[in-house]
């Protein structure tokens, strides 16, 4: 749909809603579950909060939908802080875990629900549940029940009930959770979609990297009630700030060793026997520990590359599997440290038999300190 | 299926048994004879237009009907709201606060009725409709607490939680989410709340005094004094009025499940 057509999508003129948290807490009995989470998210930013099961992602979200009450910090929306503003006048939507339609209304009723709270009247009632079901492209599904929709279509409905009213913050719990990963990966686009045709605000929660990679603008990880690292879908990608990053957002080798000295920027170590550079963000001393990080796909065997400047290693193949788009080989470094190697396939590129010593090469750009 | 034909002879005996006493009275209610005597002698309304030319078995049929329909109003909406107030309470206080409310289940109703007199007695509550509505509602709240928290465990906290985002206000919430998706709990509370105030026969004989006689009083005041089969036509009545209402639970037990 054409996002100048619609009176809904016309609310990008008055644009998203900026969020800040400021050192916000919850403790329940006690246990922390949120532990000083400072965040700033921007007027009309798609901004996911990733992290693992029981990390703090719901509780951070039912506190900026007032559900919630922090034990400590501030929730500012556009400035203002919203504590102690009960949730029915934070005028902010939101999307639930299982989509929590109310089984007793039809689909028509459901997306109304909002509007009638506000007092709108019952013309320009049907009249903006017909806007949002096309929206969420869903036409002509107002006289249906919730049990009557298939998870795929809930999901739709839930997301039209809470936007048309307009709210400039939408706030969205593992909406994909429960759908067939197909599904889930159409929806994802239209969400992207619905997100630039709307302009508002969007607070993502997931447990799953590649949602959370493929729609962010920002990506807040969460683990333990904190922020790990907070960055673009590529700067994290790239630049993840510790082992917990490194491996909960796309698979990643760790070699340890320690530090031999530092050059610009970048980190001379001995590491699986070999002399191995990194990004490093600061200086590390001389004989310190220190652990590097690779991405698999950016290791490469090296004698099939014309050259291969930057790290290299030695290792042996204990696993080769051939998965369609690439090979993945397992490898055993000369310390015993296993890596991960994945080689998009071709039909010229030679697989790598079990048991063959091979040196693996990868650019230092594409080594961080973690 | 072995077991089929001895379950089936032992369920139609069971069911005899139960049933056995009220044919018995209904028969006996349409009985042409003077007196109480079995088998009747011949069939006929008599004791039905008995029943209706009486001034004091009219008078406390209607105080029966008023104080139960009094009781359900006040047990209703004091259980339901109990019964949400148990589900937000933390786990420990919620055990103790439900033990309390469902006490009139337990304490035996002898018991209950000889506290609710002494009590009332101070009160000036005796013999009077309303110490009778107040102490019904006592033993009607357990029903309507039990059914509506029933109807709770299967309601999704987070729909209220949708409506609020939404914005609901928590009444408006209640109003248009809770209560219709919960509306079949406490309608089976209601009916229940006006079974046990329109049966209730202990309470009544401590309260009722002279001015407040209802409608078990008078029967069993009868039975004590002047036996005549106008008791059993008020017995058949009243049982053919329950079962209606039960009949209606059963249904709106079938809607809710559906
Ligand atoms: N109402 C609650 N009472 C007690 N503990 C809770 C409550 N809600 C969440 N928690 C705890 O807080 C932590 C974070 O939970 P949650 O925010 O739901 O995590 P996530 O959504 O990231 O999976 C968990 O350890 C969870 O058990
Ligand atoms: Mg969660």
């Amino acid at each position: 749909m054409d996002g100048g057509l619609s009176p809904i999508a016309a609310t990008r003129l008055g644009r998203g809603a900026s969020v800040s948290l400021v050192d916000l807490e919850k403790r329940f009995e006690g246990v922390g579950a949120v532990r000083g989470i400072s965040l700033e998210i921007a007027s009309g930013e798609f901004l996911t909060l990733l992290g693992p099961s029981g990390s703090g992602k719901t509780t951070t979200l039912m506190m900026i939908a007032g559900f919630e009450t922090p034990s400590g910090g501030d929730i500012a929306i556009d400035r203002a802080s919203v504590v102690g503003v009960p949730p029915h006048r934070r005028n902010i939507g939101m999307v639930f875990q299982n989509y929590a339609l109310f089984p007793h209304l039809t689909v028509a009723e459901n997306i109304a629900f909002p509007l009638k709270q506000r007092g709108v009247d019952r013309g320009t009632r049907a009249v903006r549940v017909k806007e949002a079901l096309a929206l969420v492209r869903l036409p002509g599904y107002e006289a249906r029940y919730p049990r009557q929709l298939s998870g795929g279509q809930q999901q739709r409905v839930a997301l039209a009930r809470a936007i048309v009213f307009q709210p400039r913050l939408l706030l969205m719990d593992e909406p994909l959770g429960a759908l067939d990963k197909q599904l889930r990966e159409s929806l994802q686009l239209e969400m992207r979609r619905l997100h630039a045709d709307l302009g508002i605000t969007f607070v993502y929660v997931t447990h799953d990297q590649e949602e959370a990679l493929t729609m962010s603008d920002r990506i807040a990880v969460v683990n333990e009630g904190r922020i790990a690292q907070l960055g673009a879908p590529e700067a994290l990608y790239d630049r993840p700030c510790d082992r917990f990053v490194a491996s909960f957002l796309g698979e990643s080798n760790f070699l340890t060793g320690t530090v031999r000295g530092m050059e610009t920027g970048v980190v001379v170590a001995e590491c699986a026997g070999a002399v191995l550079r990194g990004v490093a963000p600061q200086a590390l001393a001389a004989g310190a520990a220190v652990t590097l990080s690779t991405r698999p796909e950016r290791m490469r065997f090296a004698d099939a590359l014309p050259a291969a400047p930057g790290n290299r290693l030695r290792a042996t193949v204990t696993e080769a599997v051939f998965a369609g788009e690439r090979c993945r080989y397992l490898l055993r470094a000369e310390d015993g440290t296993m890596l991960v190697v994945k080689e998009p396939s071709s039909a010229t590129t030679r697989r790598r038999a079990v048991g063959e010593v091979a040196e693996l090469a990868w650019p230092v750009a594409d080594t961080v300190v973690v | 299926m072995r077991n089929r034909p001895p379950l089936l002879l032992l369920t139609s005996l069971v069911l005899l048994f139960l049933a056995l006493p009220i044919v018995l009275i209904a028969a006996v209610s349409f009985s042409s004879a003077a007196y109480l005597t079995f088998p009747p002698p011949a069939f006929g309304l008599r004791w039905y237009r008995a029943y209706l030319g009486s001034a004091d078995w009219l008078a406390s049929t209607w105080l029966s009907i008023g104080v139960a329909a009094a009781t359900v109003a006040l047990a209703t909406s004091l259980g339901t709201l109990a019964a949400l107030a148990l589900g937000r309470l933390p786990r420990a206080a919620r055990t103790a606060a439900a033990a309390l409310i469902l006490s009139p289940l337990i304490v035996p109703g002898i018991v209950v009725a000889i506290g609710i007199y002494y009590a009332f007695s101070r009160w000036g509550l005796i013999g009077s409709p309303v110490g009778l509505v107040l102490a019904h509602t006592c033993l009607a709240v357990p029903f309507v607490v039990t059914s509506v928290g029933a109807s709770l465990a299967n309601f999704d906290r987070r729909l209220e939680q949708a409506a609020r985002s939404l914005g609901a206000t928590p009444w408006g919430a209640f109003r248009q989410v809770t209560l219709p998706l919960i509306r079949p709990g406490v309608l089976v509370g209601a009916l229940f709340a006006f079974i046990t105030s329109f049966d209730e026969l202990i309470v009544a004989l401590f309260l009722s005094g002279s001015g407040a006689v209802t409608l078990p009083r008078r029967m069993w005041d009868d039975l004590r004094f002047a036996i005549d089969p106008t008791i059993a036509a008020v017995a058949t009545l009243t049982i053919a009025f329950t079962a209606l209402l039960l009949g209606g639970a059963h249904l709106l037990r079938q809607r809710a499940l559906r």
